[in-house]
């Protein structure tokens, strides 16, 4: 009975559980006395035990709050409708998760970068771009002030410096260690790129001296004003940057 | 059962076999959205009698979409980065090297493997599923264990990269 003619359709269905009980007793005995067959049927079953092994853990995932939202406001709504509250939830979700770490961060001991460090590594990193340097431009200054003055929680203008013979190029959100800071690019008509780097100072430092610091280069001019700590850094010598840097500290501070 | 309750007690299982077609979480939850998207926008007209195959007919016809809309880079070799496989700290190594086997079988043969191999679905629903007769089901099926066996003993050696239209 085991020379009997087993198709490979029928080993498939063997190692699927899609035989009837007397053919799949059938296949079992056939397979005793073929090698090859026996190996096949082992591979196969060995393909589906990788496949769970590898996804069932998706069983158990938790399943994305835009795909279950999208599914409760269907309900009587229009399809925009619920994608539109569908993408709210995940920017309420976000801005929660944001605040989470927020609070987190605050508990956390001081960033062991400082200040002129992180403005001057902001310097390198964001001044060599040629397409992109900044993410708003100079030609929308009210709406760049706006916008990163809402996301720093404090009044943000960008210093005039066209007296030292620097045009603002615009502006850009980025992380500072403890939440959100801007940092304003000015160019001067040889190329010469200024930044000015913006965030909340988490110090709680009274000291507003004017101090200055040098590393690969980038020459920063720093100090802390009430909440707010300022950098501005630029590829210049040290006599070069000082007096733009007093004068954004004035304009800064209400009397320039 | 409401529909958004009926389809709510699918969705672990669509998005393993999303998952594991498309190869990476971010492809298999917009594959999945979109699925979800049409079958409730269907669900008004007709209720389905098999919710599950209905549901996963209703992926195969999206994943078939997203196909078409994205230019397909075919024929990998083992120093080229699989098509869809970002990427994935979460994703033990295990499941890249799946997930990048995987995607050297053409998409119609991996939809049969993962469908009969991962569901478990019968092959008249397969069929069903894929809108094929039977016996193509089988004979695809044989083809795909085949190259799998293959890929995955490292006997599968790709022709050349190349972009196919």
């Amino acid at each position: 009975m085991n020379k009997e003619h087993v198709s490979k359709d029928q080993l498939h269905a063997y190692v699927d559980g899609q035989l009837s009980a007397t053919d799949s007793m059938r296949v079992a005995a056939h397979l005793a006395t073929a090698p090859d067959d026996q190996a096949s049927v082992e591979t196969w079953r060995g393909q589906k035990a990788l496949l769970h092994a590898a996804y069932d853990r998706q069983l158990d995932a938790a399943i994305p709050h835009t795909i279950t939202a999208r599914l409760k406001t269907q309900r009587h709504k229009p399809f925009r409708q619920a994608a539109i509250a569908a993408a709210w939830l995940v920017v309420g979700i976000g801005v929660g998760i944001m605040a989470d770490r927020q609070l987190a961060l605050n508990a956390a001991p001081p960033a062991l970068t400082s200040l002129p460090q992180r403005a001057a590594v902001a310097h390198a990193v964001f001044t060599p771009e040629v397409r992109h340097p900044v993410e708003v431009g100079a030609d929308q200054e009210a709406h760049l002030t706006a916008w990163l003055s809402k996301r720093l929680g404090h009044a943000l203008r960008a210093p005039k410096l066209a007296a030292e013979g620097f045009h603002l190029v615009g502006g850009r959100l980025i992380t500072a260690d403890n939440g959100p800071g801007a940092l304003l690019m000015y160019e001067d008509s040889g190329g010469q790129r200024l930044t000015l780097y913006v965030c909340a100072d988490n110090q709680d430092s009274s000291a507003t001296a004017f101090r200055f610091a040098h590393q690969d280069g980038v020459s920063t001019f720093y100090w802390i004003d009430g909440r707010q700590a300022y950098a501005l850094s630029g590829k210049l010598p040290r006599d070069a940057l000082l007096p733009i840097a007093s004068t954004v500290y004035r304009q800064l501070n209400g009397d320039g | 059962m409401s529909a958004e309750h009926a389809i709510l007690a699918e969705i672990p299982r669509l998005r393993r076999y999303a998952r594991a077609l498309t190869g990476n979480e971010a492809d298999a939850d917009d594959l999945l959205q979109d699925t979800l998207e049409r079958a409730l926008g269907k669900w008004l007209l007709w209720r389905p009698g098999n919710l599950r195959a209905w549901l996963l007919t209703m992926m195969h016809h999206v994943f078939l979409n997203q196909l078409r809309k994205r230019p397909a880079l075919v024929t990998l070799d083992d120093d080229t980065p699989a098509i869809p496989v970002r990427p994935q700290q979460q994703d033990e190594l295990e499941v890249r090297d799946l997930d990048r086997a995987l995607s050297r079988l053409p998409p119609e043969q991996r939809e049969i493997l993962l469908l009969v191999g991962l569901e478990e679905l019968s092959y008249a629903d397969t069929a069903r599923v894929l809108g094929i007769p039977q016996g193509t089901v089988m004979s695809r099926l044989s083809r795909a264990r085949e190259r799998l066996r293959a890929i995955l003993a490292g006997e599968d050696r790709p022709v050349h990269l190349k972009v196919v239209k």
